[in-house]
């Protein structure tokens, strides 16, 4: 499929695979995104406006605010390790089919 | 009880011993008979990091593996590498420090840190891989006006570096004094030369594994002593805590910090307040203002966007921002540990006596949990942890100064002067080394004319600008169709402008008028305390006595701050701005000056056309998701 000469981006763009990339990646990307600032600030918010319920003992002395904290660290790993499984999974395999067609060989 | 107080005694004496063995000027460091032991790790660890440059050095042909080392490190490799580049002193010593103080809002603090890297690793790491060469301004450039873009972006590298350069070099400086009792120019001068060596010589690659070998040190150090910390609870979160919470020391800590209020409370009350926020953090959108300019900001620090040219594909930046927050996030986690143990091991007061922000509270930590001041352990602790602290700098600071002598070497030199034209390898090769001579004397000079400063308003600076200016136009250049050079060139202007400004006219800065009324409110309430203190030493109750003789010493204290504190604004009237009070009521701009920085880029990209970025739209989001030709752009 490879052919000589510059690579026509616009081509790249309007391929119906690239949309497909494009559409999910970008759906995907911002609502988690928009999910982890939101489970992120809920934590300084907490501290400063809910202070009773932050300060509700659960395990032994440990509270709700120190729980909470902990947890920001469990979701980040996790968004991680969830946007990494997708990506290998979904979003490479797409970009390298596309990729394929359109790079030319380096000797060409 | 009574087992608790003998304990902080004994740390208060073996202190107070191991402070008498040393010169006048060193507060920390290993007691005399001990320093052999401080000098031969830091030999060790500086000898190690010498023999990697040594051999790095040998591989620097190109400007390609002096900036970016080939693009041949792996993922893994990498994600220790930021780790390395990231966990500064600051952050290292300081939220450990910060726990150890004020409890729960320092682990607050730290969680910021982590959170930070899902913005980099969602929208950032693998479009700057894909389309990136060597520098943050590289990415501009790509669509948009190549002189201009790299002219503002160059500008704002270099601020952002600087500002952060210029903390680091004054934290280490201090903090390397503190430790190892060397004079503060000495240390700034051993901190710059050995810093660059390893850039000169080694470029990209002798940096990159300074960072990891610093990272590698600093979680190995941390295991131990968490372990060491931990066992006796069974690693039983709850118990440890619960022992936390139960100790004289942190609840007096609490008492402390609280004031009156403290004194209808029950020693129970006390220690868990220390799990409970608010002790540190007063000013809830000071704290929000702040988290922004960290999780937006860290995606715009020019060495951390640097790490990602350094890894061959996408795939392998991306796999180095999940190692980074694994190392990062552990590291952490573990803060927890140093945090909470060094406040019930050493105490609060005792930790503050050595460093009033608390950044002694992590080598104090190793040190007791060793032994001891007076035993080898102890010491072997201390000296470990100081050497790493020691590296740690070293490995920050030559990350910030290869980021500025890219933008000077790279952007404008190459790009802006010699626009076009194409350069000769070894010509740029040289031009980097000539541009990490000047940067690195610059903060060598800076370092040591900063002396005494307050630095710490550089590094929430150095964050603000990065979210303000760098993360809009690097964001929005990538993922938003209509974006040019005219909205890049607003974006960084009015991004660092207003950051800058805003803190200039923030209470970051000391206004001689509100320090002197300050100062005179503590001393008109002397005379009466005085007499109150009198009355109590008088009426021969013993606990009243023992209680006013308390008093009296933080009174003297207090009034010789006070009176240090009119001592040090002598003679001026103004803020160094010229200002009699802060016009702007936070510590941190970020929640004003990040949304006008994107304001800034989407209203100048609105009104101004720029064909270039129009045409170049589709080739650059169509390589940014594909990352067709990622490879040949460093291939160069």
């Amino acid at each position: 499929m490879a052919t000589p000469g510059p690579i026509d981006w616009a081509a790249v763009i309007a391929d119906p695979r690239f949309q497909t990339l494009h559409r999910r990646k970008s759906r995907f990307l911002w609502g988690l995104m928009a999910f982890s600032v939101a489970y992120y600030f809920a934590l300084p918010i907490g501290a400063a406006y809910f202070q009773d319920l932050f300060k509700i003992k659960v395990w032994g002395v440990l509270n709700v605010g120190l729980l909470f904290a902990l947890s920001e660290f469990l979701v980040a790993w996790a968004i991680a390790l969830y946007y990494s499984h997708v990506a290998n999974t979904e979003f490479d395999r797409l970009a390298s089919a596309i990729a394929a067609d359109y790079v030319n060989p380096p000797e060409a | 009880m009574t087992t608790l107080i003998k304990q902080g005694v004994r740390v208060a004496g073996l202190a107070a011993l191991a402070f008498a063995a040393l010169p006048a000027h060193a507060e920390a460091s290993a007691a005399g008979q001990y320093r052999w032991l401080t000098f031969s790790v830091f030999a060790a660890v500086i000898l190690m990091t010498m023999y990697i440059t040594f051999l790095a050095a040998r591989r620097v042909k190109s400007a390609a593996d002096f900036y970016t080392a080939g693009g041949g490190i792996s993922g893994l490799q990498n994600g220790w590498a930021i780790a390395g580049d990231y966990l500064s002193a600051a952050s290292f010593l300081g939220i450990a420090g910060l726990i150890s103080l004020y409890g729960y809002d320092g682990f607050m603090y730290s969680v910021g840190w982590l959170v930070a890297y899902i913005t980099v690793l969602l929208l950032i790491a693998e479009p700057c891989r894909n389309i990136g060469k060597y520098t943050l301004a590289d990415i501009l450039a790509y669509r948009n006006d190549p002189r201009k873009t790299r002219v503002v972006g160059a500008l704002s590298v270099i601020t952002v570096s600087t500002f952060y350069l210029t903390a680091q070099m004054v934290g280490g400086g201090v903090l390397v004094k503190t430790l190892i009792g060397i004079d503060y120019e000495v240390s700034v001068v051993a901190v710059g030369v050995l810093m660059l060596g390893y850039v000169l010589f080694g470029g990209m690659v002798a940096t990159t594994w300074v960072q990891i070998i610093k990272a590698v040190l600093l979680v190995a150090a941390s295991v131990v002593i968490v372990m060491l910390v931990w066992t006796p609870y069974g690693f039983s979160l709850p118990a440890f805590m619960a022992d936390v919470v139960g100790d004289a020391k942190v609840q007096a800590q609490v008492a402390k910090l609280l004031g009156d209020p403290a004194k209808a409370m029950s020693a129970a009350e006390l220690g868990q307040r220390f799990l409970e926020p608010g002790l540190y953090f007063k000013a809830p959108v000071d704290q929000i203002s702040l988290g922004m300019a960290l999780v937006f900001g860290t995606a715009g620090l020019p060495h951390i966007l640097m790490r990602f040219f350094t890894v061959p594909t996408a795939q392998q930046a991306r796999k180095s921002v999940v190692w980074a927050m694994a190392i990062i996030g552990g590291f952490y986690v573990l803060t927890l540990f140093l945090g909470f143990g060094a406040a019930k091991l050493v105490g609060p007061a005792n930790i503050a006596a050595v460093d009033a922000g608390g950044n002694m509270a992590g080598p104090l930590l190793a040190q007791y949990i060793g032994g001891g001041a007076d035993s080898f352990a102890g010491n072997f602790m201390l000296a470990f942890v100081s050497a790493v602290a020691f590296a740690t700098i070293v490995a920050v600071v030559a990350g910030l100064v290869l980021a500025a002598a890219s933008a000077m070497a790279h952007d404008l030199w190459v790009g802006v002067v010699h626009g076009g034209e194409t350069v000769p390898p070894r010509e740029q090769v040289r031009a980097a080394r000539i541009a990490t001579v000047l940067v690195g004397a610059t903060a060598i000079v800076i370092g040591i004319a900063a002396k005494g400063q307050n630095v710490a308003v550089l590094v929430a600076l150095a964050f603000a600008v990065a979210a303000s200016a760098n993360f809009p136009c690097v964001l929005l250049t990538l993922y938003w169709k209509r974006c040019n050079t005219t909205g890049i060139v607003a974006g960084m202007i009015v991004g660092t402008t207003v950051a800058v400004g805003l803190t200039l006219v923030s209470p970051n800065l000391t206004y001689p008028q509100l320090v002197r009324a300050a100062s005179a409110k503590v001393l008109a309430a002397e005379p009466a305390k005085r007499a109150a203190i009198a009355d109590a030493l008088a009426s021969g109750d013993a606990a009243r006595i023992a209680k006013a003789t308390k008093e009296a010493t933080a009174l003297d204290k207090a009034v010789k701050k006070a009176a240090d504190d009119v001592q040090k604004v002598a003679g001026k009237e103004t803020s160094f701005v010229g200002l009699e009070k802060p016009l702007f009521e936070l510590k941190n701009p970020g929640i004003f000056s990040i949304p006008l920085g994107f304001l800034a880029v989407i209203l100048g990209s609105l009104l101004g056309r720029d064909k270039r970025s129009e045409d170049m739209w589709d080739e650059v989001y169509a390589r940014q998701n594909t990352g067709i030709l990622a490879s040949k752009s460093t291939a160069h």
